[in-house]
């Protein structure tokens, strides 16, 4: 307590500094007079008195200044020096200052930025009470993989289970409201009734749902996320027990979530309405369709692998009692797969991100390395204000110190212009981002993000500046005081040697990274998709509304929305799918083969296409016909197999008029068989990365439904991209309330279907870049100053007959061992490092040699260039004017 | 400053305290005096370290100081014992006490003992 309150006044000494100098003055003064007249009044002379006085005090400056330290902190004190003449210092070499701030700015930013992104998405929690509780749930196919939930398995693991508090489905839904203009279609969420239990959070306004409106048939009620309750209905807390037309029903407004609310599964819902599927589990009704997702929130005290094995215990009981119903939905699965939600929904942009993360780090490396180059070149030339220091007293620590300071001051500055930068940063790593980002919303430079910049900077300023201070500290004050540039100080240039090197290494390491992603998408695009995507528009045109309940009447809109589209000047012709590939789209169906009695576990995707659709998209004929006009409801079911298909399941055989059974009649005796009429080329559906050519395709009027929701896809003469909004008008002249959604050239959805990998090459090339300036300053800087120091000597050489030629070699030689040392070192590490990047890398080896070499190739050429300037300028050198200047 | 000076400034503490308990309100050059007077002159004090010492005793609040009038008439910063000072002084005092009890103890005819 005595103590810090004494520390306390100490340091609340160093505001009051004059003060308290006038005081000691004042207070030694009165004890001199004190004692002067005491030894006066005992009988010596002024002048004794005065001098016994002194004497005694033991001497007036040194008593002051123990009183000083006494009264403030000396150390802290001394900062304030060292900051004092660090900005003096900076202000003097403004060059210097420059070049080392913008360096650090650059990797401090740079680092914070991605810090920004990768913080939220894969450090922190999610913002759920609890979070590390919640689950997201798999039904686990035979293989392993994983699969959407169906609604038996769902229903019967929530009604049996005990290891979770509460389970809850949910699918995605997309109703349309009209209003007046355009009609607009909301994102929305179909869940069961704990849904918001799980994730833990209450609506701010009304209720959430119950297990009264969780039913078949149902009331139609919803539930409003903040964003729409303010757009729509400007924020009316009345809105209540109000009435909005979804989709031509009545939905009843029963809540609203809170503005803090966030929505990881599906971030852009704006509303949630129960998912009232049907709890009897009709064998033949969508309650077995694949389609859910599942989340839980653990009960307290059980993990996960406890959850697992119940679950796996309840699948087998539930398999046994709805064996019709599984068996409808491809079988009983394995078990349930429970994964951590946080670890689930970004699984696929980990090894994206922690790569990313990786390259941040190298360049904030580089950076540093950089800096050091130029504090240890900057400390040469201050020898002599170092020697001089020592000599007069500045001790070790003293001198370390005030190094220390400047860097930090150095660091600090780069800090903030860096979180400057970083905020900009962020921006732009938003937009760059690919659209299934998790948590996009929750990316920004926040507190933990100024922290962790802050933490970076205090380490980048120590790292920096301490090589420079021993360097500085150690040197003799007696060579250094005389100041001379003869003196080479041979450690010190082994050091700045050694930090060029691993430069270089750093820089081809970050090269080499970006090389192999660049390849890799380049290798992706090269991949042929199976049609063509150049002039073509794509967009998904979507039914609502009752007059639409009969298959007949979504059939007549859609032929009309053809018939009108076509006629659109321009549109060379135009065609609707169920499902249009490298859209995100997934829509797989079962298919029996008469000729595989046995095995009855193929699917493939299924495309329900207007005959048009293959010449549309150019995807060609291989074998039999097309679909046509005649393939029409009550003819015999026509179906086209894709290639890779026809092969694996008729290798050698003539597929043409093989029977199957395909969608919901699979396996189903009773029903008629299709027949193949044709085989088409593979097409790309998930991603160019992956073989999933298994297709099938049938006429919509020859399935089993005409689905609500097509795609249009429309081949142009001109700029695909300019006829969007004539065709759009085209299908509203049909009529005007169908949502016309997802607008995107062909060209543009296989660029984004590619978005994962091209975030990370972009941010990698950047990156690359920045290393590769910053590698190749930092040889230019090393020799140039390497060069201005053995001006002399240089001079002597060419006064005993060098000639430039052999200076230059000589220069030259010497700047390119360093980078050659630094490619050798950089290679060992980079096939080391590659091996980080395999689950992002496409068609090309972690040890492409092309790579490899052309990454060589070019640093070496930097590096040439890096060393030829100043070798250049010391062929230059006029021995007579160099020997002169001595 | 070596490890006697750090005994001694202990010490020094504790005598300032007591000339201040006795004396009531004095200067520091009156603190000096007094204090070798009373070691019978057998203490030399180097006047220049009792200030720090009384800077210390401030800081941790044992002693307050004020300006006033010395005797003849002179300004001077008069230190007297705060409450907290008074406290620390018995402490101190008992501690030192027994402290030298102890090495009187030691340093007594063995015989005594046995």
């Amino acid at each position: 307590m005595k103590r810090l309150r004494a520390w306390i006044v100490r340091l609340s000494g160093i505001f009051f500094k004059k003060r308290r100098e006038l005081e000691i003055a004042d207070e030694m003064e009165s004890h001199l007079q004190l004692h002067i007249e005491d030894n006066l009044r005992a009988g010596m002379t002024p002048k004794e008195a005065r001098r016994e006085a002194l004497l005694k005090l033991g001497g007036l400056e040194q008593t002051k200044q123990i009183y000083r330290e006494r009264g403030t902190v000396p150390a802290l004190e001394a900062l304030g020096h060292d900051v004092r003449f660090a900005f003096r210092q900076l202000r003097k070499r403004p060059g210097f200052a420059f070049t080392a701030v913008l360096v650090l700015a650059l990797g401090i930013g740079a680092s914070a930025a991605i810090f920004s992104a990768v913080n939220p998405i894969l450090f922190q929690p999610l913002p759920y009470p609890d979070p590390s509780r919640v689950m997201m749930l798999w039904e686990e196919q035979s293989d392993g993989s994983r699969e959407a939930v169906c609604f038996g398995t769902f229903h019967g693991l929530q009604e049996r289970n005990r290891s979770f508090e509460a389970v809850a489905a949910m699918k995605p839904w997309q109703p349309t409201m009209i209003g007046r203009g355009e009609p607009e279609r909301f994102e929305g969420q179909r869940v069961t009734a704990d849904y918001f239990r799980v994730l833990g959070v209450e609506p701010v306004l009304g209720r959430g749902f119950d297990a009264a409106d969780d039913q078949y048939n149902g009331p139609n009620v919803v539930v409003l996320s903040d964003g729409l309750w303010r757009r729509r209905f400007g924020g009316d807390r009345a809105i209540l027990g109000r009435q909005i037309t979804l989709d031509d029903n009545l939905y009843t407004v029963i809540g609203v979530m809170p503005k803090s609310f966030e929505n990881v599964l599906a971030p852009t819902t704006q509303l949630w309405a129960p998912l009232q599927y049907d709890p009897s589990l009709p064998a033949d009704g969508r309650e077995w369709g694949h389609h859910l997702q599942m989340i839980g929130r653990l009960a307290p005290g059980l993990g996960r692998s406890d959850a697992r094995n119940e679950l796996g215990v309840i699948l087998h009981t539930l398999g046994q009692i709805f064996a019709k119903g599984f068996d409808s939905s491809g079988g009983v699965p394995k078990g349930m797969l429970v994964n951590p939600l946080q670890a689930d929904i970004t699984r696929d942009v980990r090894p994206a991100l922690l790569a990313i993360l990786g390259a941040v780090v190298l360049v904030l490396l580089i950076a540093c390395v950089n800096v050091t180059n130029l504090m240890l070149a900057r400390s040469a030339q201050r020898r002599g204000e170092f020697a001089m220091r020592a000599a007069l007293g500045a001790n070790r620590m003293r001198l370390v110190q005030q190094l220390l300071t400047e860097s930090l001051l150095l660091a600090a500055i780069g800090g903030v212009i860096g979180i400057l930068l970083a905020n900009g940063g962020v921006r732009l790593l938003v937009a760059l981002s690919p659209a299934d980002l998790p948590r996009v919303g929750a990316i920004r430079v926040d507190n933990a993000v100024l922290l962790f910049a802050l933490g970076i900077t205090t380490l980048v300023g120590l790292v920096v500046g301490l090589m420079p201070a021993l360097h500085a500290s150690h040197s003799d004050p007696h060579t250094g005081l005389q100041q001379n540039t003869r003196t080479t100080v041979g450690g010190h240039q082994m050091t700045r040697r050694t930090l060029v090197v691993s430069e270089v290494a750093i820089a081809l390491v970050l090269l080499v990274s970006a090389g192999l992603l660049l390849r890799s998408i380049q290798r992706l695009f090269a991949v042929p998709p199976g049609f063509d995507s150049s002039h073509l528009l794509t967009m998904r045109v979507q039914e609502y509304g009752h007059r639409f309940d009969r298959d007949a009447d979504r059939a007549r809109f859609y032929e009309q929305a053809l018939q009108a589209v076509r006629q659109v000047p321009g549109v060379v012709d135009a065609a609707f799918t169920s499902q249009l590939p490298l859209s995100g789209d997934f829509d797989s169906f079962g298919v029996e083969f008469e000729a595989h009695p046995n095995d009855l576990s193929s699917s493939g995707f299924r495309y329900s296409v207007d005959p048009k659709y293959f010449e549309v998209m150019k995807i060609p004929l291989l074998r039999g016909r097309l679909l046509n006009e005649s393939d029409r409801a009550g003819a015999p079911v026509a179906v086209l197999l894709s290639e890779s298909y026809a092969k694996r399941m008729f290798a050698g055989r003539d597929p043409i008029g093989q029977r199957v059974r395909i969608g919901p009649d699979y396996g189903h005796p009773d029903k008629p068989w299709a027949t193949v009429v044709g085989v088409v080329g593979d097409v790309k559906q998930l991603s160019l990365g992956l073989t999933d050519a298994e297709a099938f395709y049938t006429t919509p009027t020859q399935w089993h439904w005409v689905d609500d929701v097509q795609s249009l896809a429309v081949r142009t003469r001109g700029d695909a991209g300019a006829m969007a909004p004539a065709i759009r008008r085209a299908i509203w002249s049909v009529d005007k309330d169908q949502p016309v959604v997802r607008v995107a050239t062909m060209e543009n959805l296989v660029a984004a279907s590619e978005a994962q990998r091209h975030f990370a090459l972009v941010l990698f090339e950047a990156f690359a870049l920045v290393g590769l300036i910053l590698a190749a300053t930092g040889i230019y800087g090393v020799l140039s100053g390497n060069v201005a120091e053995r001006t002399r000597e240089i001079g002597v050489r060419a006064a005993l007959g060098a000639s430039p030629a052999n200076i230059l070699r000589l220069i030259l030689r010497q700047g390119m061992t360093l980078a050659g040392l630094g490619v050798a070192i950089g290679l060992v590490v980079a096939i080391a490092a590659s091996r980080a990047l395999l689950t992002l890398l496409f068609g090309v080896s972690p040890l492409d040699p092309l790579t490899y070499a052309g990454v060589v190739a070019v640093l070496a050429g930097v590096a040439a260039i890096a060393c030829w300037i100043p070798a250049r300028r010391a062929a230059q050198v006029d021995p007579a004017i160099t020997l002169r200047a001595e | 400053m070596g490890d006697k000076t750090d005994v001694w400034q202990g010490t020094l503490a504790l005598m300032v305290l007591k000339t201040l308990e006795t004396m009531g309100p004095l200067h520091g050059y009156g603190i000096a005096r007094r204090i070798e007077q009373t070691s019978g002159n057998l203490l030399s004090l180097n006047y220049g370290t009792l200030y720090p010492a009384l800077l210390k005793l401030e800081q941790e609040g044992s002693i307050a100081s004020e300006w006033g009038t010395s005797d003849n008439n002179r300004k001077a910063k008069f230190y007297k014992l705060t409450r907290v000072g008074r406290k620390q002084l018995e402490k101190e005092a008992r501690d030192w006490e027994q402290a030298a009890a102890i090495v009187g103890r030691f340093l007594a005819p063995s015989g005594e003992q046995a």
